[in-house]
């Protein structure tokens, strides 16, 4: 889920010689929206030409040779690569020096937690009993999907749906603005808990008018088997 | 149901989002099974739960996962991926599960 949602830089660039900062800012604006991108040497994935898309590009700070740039683009995307094709176009050739993450999906890089917090809230919690801080530092696995709509479910929808049926009309008690056809929607219990992922197959307006018929495709189910009673007729197993 | 409407607003607050929720049929939902996901005990929220792990330069994704589940003890812990291989800082989330 992680993996496949957007991703935001921070990277240092090195150009290989000089180039007025308007020349440089005029590239990097060519480089926003689709663009094709084969995976460099050193990588995790098949070296093949892939369309990747870059949503924002921001030069923050450009001196001599060096550019600092908040990048924010769609996962997979690699940094290095971008800044070298970049320098490739500008004629002068560019590397990569730093990189840094600072937003994954719905986690940014200032609500992140150091390794030291994470021990010293482990001490507190094993040696003194105290697990407030540590309650603190493990967010429940719904903030995996705060990016995404939602939709809310009754009891017997959500025991339905872990079991990997599809989410109809009659079992949708609330629903977010906006939803439009195959966006990627989040279902949740009226307790607020994560059931599943879902892909919509129809809009907002037409689960608010409609009284029947599929209305989320399930895509990957989250809520444990059971949680809730299940509501429908087991096939009779005699005779 | 406005708790759950309350909770979902946390999340899209948490990505800066203003969402609105239209209800379409008011729900009851059974207080006998489920649980709010604020009212999780620790041990729930270890079982299934996210930290927002700031990983330093150095140390690989693979081992940062492998120090996170001896501190907290779990036998299952996993990471959103990383693709550059140990280049600098990177936030890094730690879902832990145990199924």
């Amino acid at each position: 889920m992680i993996s496949h949602s957007s991703k935001e830089y921070v990277a240092l660039a090195q150009l290989h010689s000089e180039v007025p900062r308007e020349r440089f800012e005029e590239v990097v604006r060519e480089f926003i929206g689709r663009i094709y991108q084969r995976p460099p040497l050193r990588s995790s994935v098949k070296r093949v030409l892939r369309v990747k898309e870059i949503y924002e590009i921001e030069v923050l700070e450009y001196e001599d040779v060096y550019a600092l740039m908040r990048i924010s683009c769609q996962h997979g995307t690699y940094v290095r690569k971008l800044i070298h094709d970049i320098g490739e176009v500008l004629g002068v050739g560019a590397h990569m020096r730093e990189l840094r993450r600072i937003r994954s999906g719905p986690f940014r890089e200032e609500r992140s937690v150091r390794m030291q917090e994470l021990s010293e809230a482990v001490y507190m919690y094993r040696e003194l009993n105290r697990s407030d801080r540590l309650k603190s530092l493990v967010l429940p696995q719904e903030y995996i999907v705060s990016h995404l709509p939602k939709v809310l479910v009754f009891d017997g929808a959500a025991a339905a749906i872990s079991y990997g049926a599809d989410l109809a009309i009659p079992g949708i008690s609330a629903i977010s603005e906006g939803i439009r056809r195959r966006d990627l929607t989040a279902i949740f219990t009226l307790k607020g808990e994560l059931v599943a992922l879902a892909e919509a197959l129809m809009s907002t307006e037409e689960v608010l008018s409609s009284s029947r018929g599929i209305a989320f495709k399930t895509v990957r189910v989250i809520l444990e088997r059971d949680t809730y009673p299940r509501t429908w007729r087991k096939k009779s197993t005699t005779n | 149901m406005e708790e759950a409407i309350r909770f979902l607003t946390e999340l899209d607050r948490f990505v800066g989002v203003e969402r609105r929720y239209l209800v379409k049929k008011e729900g009851f939902t059974d207080p006998n099974y489920g649980k709010t996901p604020t009212a999780r005990t620790l041990e729930e929220l270890l079982k299934y739960g996210i930290v927002n792990l700031d990983k330093p330069p150095g140390p690989t994704s693979h081992e940062v996962v492998a120090w996170v589940k001896k501190i907290l003890g779990i036998p299952k812990a996993g990471h959103g991926g990383t693709l550059e291989p140990s280049q600098g800082g990177d936030t890094l989330r730690y879902p832990v599960s145990c199924r």
